[in-house]
C-alpha cells in the first residue's frame, strides 16, 4: 500500500530533467528571438526558483547574455544576498546590485504599512518585526489574514486583520515587488533584453504573486513545474547546496516567514501532490490516501486550492478592451 | 423592519454587484458557487454584519455554513443576537 502510494505520487511528479532543460532552453531562445531581444534579465533573490530560472537563461542564451540583478531592501534577510551571490558566481553571469530601500522610503512603503499595523496593534513600534499569515482554509473556514508582530524581547502579538488594514498592508508591501520589477525593466530596456519571471507552478496556479510586480515578465520558464520538480532541476543543474536545501520564504516581511504560513497553508511537497492529484482528476479520497490525512481534510485542501484559484483569477487577466474584441489590431 | 435577508441582499447587490441585477441571488444560493464573493469579499461582508448588527464574528465562525448564503446569514445573525440577548438577561 505504502509503496503503491509513493509510486503514484512519484509518477505524477516525475520529470526527465535533461529533456526538460533542453525543451525549456529551446523555447526560451525562440521566444527571445521572436521578441527581437538580445538577452535576459533575471532578479536573483537567493531562493531556488530564481536560481533555476537564471541557470536556465544562462543555459539557453549563454551566461554573457544574462544580467542577474540583486535587489535587496532593508528588511531582506542577509542570507538572501549571500545565496544570490553564490548563484551568480557559480553560473558566471554578469550582475548588478541595487538596494531599493531608498525608493521604498520615498514611496512611503514602510510608513504606510506600519500605520496600518498600528491601527490593529496600537503598541507596535518602529523596529518591531512583523508578518502576515493566512489562516482558515484548512479548518473549513473562509481564508482570512492575521498580523503577527514581535517585540524586541521576542514576545509575539497576533491579531485578525479587518479588510481595510489587510488591504493597506498588502498594498504597501506590494511596493517591494513592483519596485524590483521597475528596476528589472529598466535594465531590460537599456540592454534590449527580456525580463524573466520566476514563479513556479504552485505560485502561478494559486496566484501567489503581485500583479505587475513579480507577476510581470516576458518569459516564465518554470511556471509549469511543481516546486518538487524545481528543486530536482536545481540539484540536476548543480546549483549551490545551500539553495537546493533551502526552505521557501517570501522574504517580504521582517519576521521569518515560510511560504506555507503566509499563503499556501501546506508544505510545498504536500501541495505539489494535492495540485497534481487535483489536475489529474483524482478524488479527495485518493488524495487522503496519498497524503495520509482523512477525507475531510483532503476535501478541504481541494476546496482551498479552488478558493485561491477563484480569488486570484483577476491577477492573470490581461486588460479587458471595451470595444468587444480582445485584439485591437493584428499583432503578427 | 427590513429582514436580515433583505438587508444583506441589498448590501451585496449595491457593493459587490454595483447594482447589476443577478437573478441567481436567491435566498439559498451559495455566494461562492455564484462567484459573487471571494475571501476578501467575505471579510468585507463580516465587517458589514459586525457594524450593522453589533456583533463580533469569531474566527471559528467564519465558515460557509454561517456566511455563504442569505439564508445562512439570517440564521447566523439570529443565533448571535439571541445569544447576546440571553447573556444580557441572564
Amino acid at each position: 500500500m505504502e509503496a503503491a502510494k509513493e509510486l503514484d505520487k512519484n509518477a505524477l511528479l516525475a520529470l526527465d530533467y535533461d529533456r526538460e532543460i533542453e525543451a525549456i532552453a529551446t523555447r526560451f531562445k525562440e521566444t527571445v528571438v521572436r521578441f527581437r531581444r538580445r538577452g535576459a534579465v533575471v532578479a536573483v533573490s537567493g531562493g531556488v526558483d530564481s536560481a533555476v530560472c537564471c541557470a536556465l537563461a544562462a543555459h539557453a542564451l549563454g551566461p554573457q547574455r544574462v544580467l542577474a540583478l540583486l535587489l535587496p531592501e532593508r528588511e531582506s534577510s542577509a542570507d538572501s544576498e549571500r545565496l544570490a551571490m553564490q548563484v551568480v558566481d557559480v553560473l558566471g553571469v554578469p550582475y548588478e546590485r541595487k538596494d531599493i530601500t531608498g525608493a521604498l522610503v520615498a514611496l512611503d512603503c514602510y510608513e504606510r504599512r506600519d500605520a496600518a499595523i498600528r491601527a490593529v496593534v496600537p503598541e507596535y513600534r518602529d523596529g518591531w518585526r512583523n508578518k502576515l499569515v493566512i489562516t482558515g482554509g484548512l479548518s473549513g473556514q473562509f481564508n482570512h489574514f492575521h498580523i503577527i508582530v514581535a517585540r524586541p524581547d521576542g514576545k509575539r502579538i497576533e491579531r485578525r486583520l479587518g479588510l481595510k488594514e489587510y488591504l493597506e498592508i498588502v498594498a504597501a508591501t506590494n511596493f517591494k515587488q513592483r519596485t524590483r520589477k521597475n528596476v528589472e525593466y529598466h535594465h531590460a530596456d537599456r540592454l534590449n533584453y527580456v525580463v524573466v519571471g520566476t514563479p513556479n507552478r504552485l505560485e502561478y496556479d494559486q496566484g501567489f504573486f503581485v500583479k505587475n510586480g513579480d507577476g510581470a515578465a516576458d518569459i516564465k520558464p518554470i511556471a509549469h513545474l511543481y516546486k518538487t520538480q524545481v528543486y530536482g532541476l536545481a540539484r540536476h543543474m548543480g546549483l549551490p547546496r545551500e539553495i537546493v536545501a533551502s526552505i521557501p520564504t517570501s522574504d517580504t516581511y521582517s519576521l521569518p516567514q515560510e511560504q506555507e504560513d503566509f499563503y499556501f497553508a501546506l508544505p510545498y511537497a504536500q501541495l505539489d501532490v494535492a495540485l497534481a492529484y487535483r489536475d489529474a482528476g483524482r478524488s479527495a479520497a485518493e488524495l487522503a490516501v496519498a497524503l495520509g490525512v482523512d477525507q475531510v481534510a483532503a476535501a478541504r485542501i481541494y476546496a482551498d486550492i479552488e478558493a485561491k484559484r477563484r480569488t486570484t483569477r483577476y491577477l492573470h487577466e490581461a486588460p479587458i478592451l471595451m470595444g468587444g474584441s480582445e485584439t485591437p489590431c493584428d499583432t503578427k | 423592519m427590513t429582514s436580515v435577508r433583505d438587508c444583506v441582499k441589498d448590501y451585496i447587490s449595491e457593493n459587490f454587484l454595483m447594482g447589476l441585477k443577478d437573478g441567481a441571488l436567491t435566498d439559498d444560493a451559495s455566494f461562492l458557487d455564484l462567484g459573487i464573493i471571494d475571501s476578501t469579499g467575505v471579510i468585507e461582508l463580516i465587517a458589514f454584519l459586525e457594524e450593522r448588527y453589533g456583533i463580533r464574528v469569531e474566527d471559528a465562525e467564519m465558515t460557509p455554513d454561517n456566511l455563504d448564503s442569505l439564508d445562512a446569514i439570517e440564521q447566523f445573525i439570529a443565533r448571535k443576537t439571541f445569544r447576546r440577548a440571553s447573556s444580557m438577561t441572564a
